[in-house]
């Protein structure tokens, strides 16, 4: 009785005998130890602080931009433009691949020289291969005075908000 | 009676420094020729024989030495050209003026480094399509053509992170417009295009990234492969030659031209 009892019990080990065991554990550690390296490999390659410069830039007084005037930043890749309405900032990064677009007045249009795309001077798309308009960027006066664009936030295009009136 | 200079070269090879060193001796049976190359840590890829008639001009072109014969001066103008290159947005396009105006035969390496780079490019395809218009690629030799197109792409991308190091304006755009093409990826092409970059625009770690994968990663990688891809011929049978496959002479045409070649 006794016997058939200590069978049956190591019935379920001997599915499992010792070289398998550790040959399990070895690859399962090994698993584990692939898939932390993967993981902390991509942590080191995503850096965690860019030495970038700032998306809130001052791009000066407002009566350096005349009225029906389209300024091109190139350092900060935005238009300053005064418009009727009042200022607005454009991105001046075409939404295609990414290069800067120029502001050509004998045609009134935004060019971008890589590939043809063309824009109104509001950044709504004119011809591919651009596939968005050109996005507006959030633009308001400071206390001294000073016209601040932040590049990293989009506002509604042609909003009385997206706006500032001097 | 004066030595000839095989002669003073067999008398080289007996030498017991020379033995210690390549252990085939003297002699010039198939069986030491063959050594020669078996024993060779740079030879024994290939196959210790090879038929003469794989070795003619028409069979491959040599497009395929020619590739590994850019390479080797790609390696050889490169690492010189590192000595005087610092990857830093203040410097990397001072060092290129500099190493094209100031540094003794520093025009000549760049240039050799330049044309090189579009002869591996050019002479990669080309041996590509002669491989593929022959039918080389069949089997047994499928996998060597996968190895081929990773080769292909490293390729490709040497010549990729090579073009932003000189940092100037058609460097600084091409990058921009070649990485945005990364971004066009489906749901990670952001998360990519920021890895490669190592930041949101080409900037001094888009530069050191390029830097790293140009002059280490990629060579490396591809040095790998070319040892897998020429290991490869080998075992698949040696270069491919027109009828040197099993059952490949079928038609009457194929049975007529390999019987003029025997002649």
């Amino acid at each position: 009785m006794a016997d058939e009892k200590t069978n049956a019990a190591s019935e379920p080990l001997n599915d499992l005998n010792r070289r398998d065991f550790f040959m399990k554990l070895g690859l399962g550690s090994l698993g584990v130890a692939a898939v932390g390296t993967a993981a902390f490999s991509y942590q080191y390659l995503d850096p965690n602080v860019l030495y970038e410069p700032s998306p809130v830039i001052n791009v000066g007084k407002p009566d350096r931009y005349p009225l029906d005037s389209v300024t091109l930043d190139v350092n900060n890749g935005i238009y300053i433009i005064h418009s009727q309405e009042g200022y607005f900032s454009l991105s001046a990064v075409c939404t295609h691949l990414g290069c800067l677009t120029a502001w050509k007045p004998e045609l009134n249009m935004i060019a971008c020289p890589c590939h043809g795309s063309k824009f109104e001077q509001s950044g709504k798309k004119i011809e591919g291969p651009a596939p968005r308009p050109l996005p507006w960027k959030r633009i308001w006066l400071n206390d001294d005075g000073d016209l601040l664009v932040d590049r990293s936030t989009d506002v509604l295009p042609l909003a009385r908000d997206s706006f500032v009136r001097v | 009676m004066a030595k000839t200079v095989d002669q003073y070269f067999d008398d080289l090879r007996g030498t017991r420094v020379w033995r210690s060193i390549f252990r085939s001796g003297t002699g010039s049976s198939t069986l030491k020729r063959a050594l020669a190359i078996q024993q060779n840590v740079f030879l024994h890829l290939f196959s210790t024989k090879v038929r003469v008639r794989m070795l003619s001009f028409s069979a491959t072109w040599y497009l395929g030495t020619l590739t590994l014969g850019t390479f080797l001066i790609l390696v050889a103008t490169g690492i010189p050209l590192m000595l005087y290159y610092h990857p830093s947005v203040p410097q990397a396009y001072a060092d290129t003026k500099d190493l094209q105006f100031v540094v003794s035969s520093g025009m000549f390496l760049r240039n050799l480094h330049r044309w090189s780079a579009h002869a591996m490019v050019f002479l990669v395809f080309a041996h590509m399509f002669k491989v593929f218009y022959r039918g080389a690629y069949r089997t047994p030799r499928e996998f060597n053509w996968v190895i081929g197109v990773i080769l292909l792409l490293i390729t490709l991308l040497l010549s990729y992170t090579g073009y932003l190091l000189p940092w100037d304006q058609l460097a600084y755009w091409a990058i921009t417009v070649g990485s945005n093409i990364a971004s066009a990826v489906p749901l990670v092409g952001d998360k990519i295009h920021f890895l490669l970059l190592g930041g949101n625009a080409v900037n001094a770690n888009a530069l050191l990234r390029f830097y790293v994968l140009h002059c280490m990663i990629l060579p490396l990688t591809a040095m790998f492969f070319v040892a897998i891809h020429f290991w490869r011929i080998r075992k698949d049978g040696g270069l491919y030659s027109h009828g040197s496959e099993p059952g490949t002479m079928k038609t009457k045409t194929d049975v007529v031209a390999a019987a003029k070649e025997a002649q």
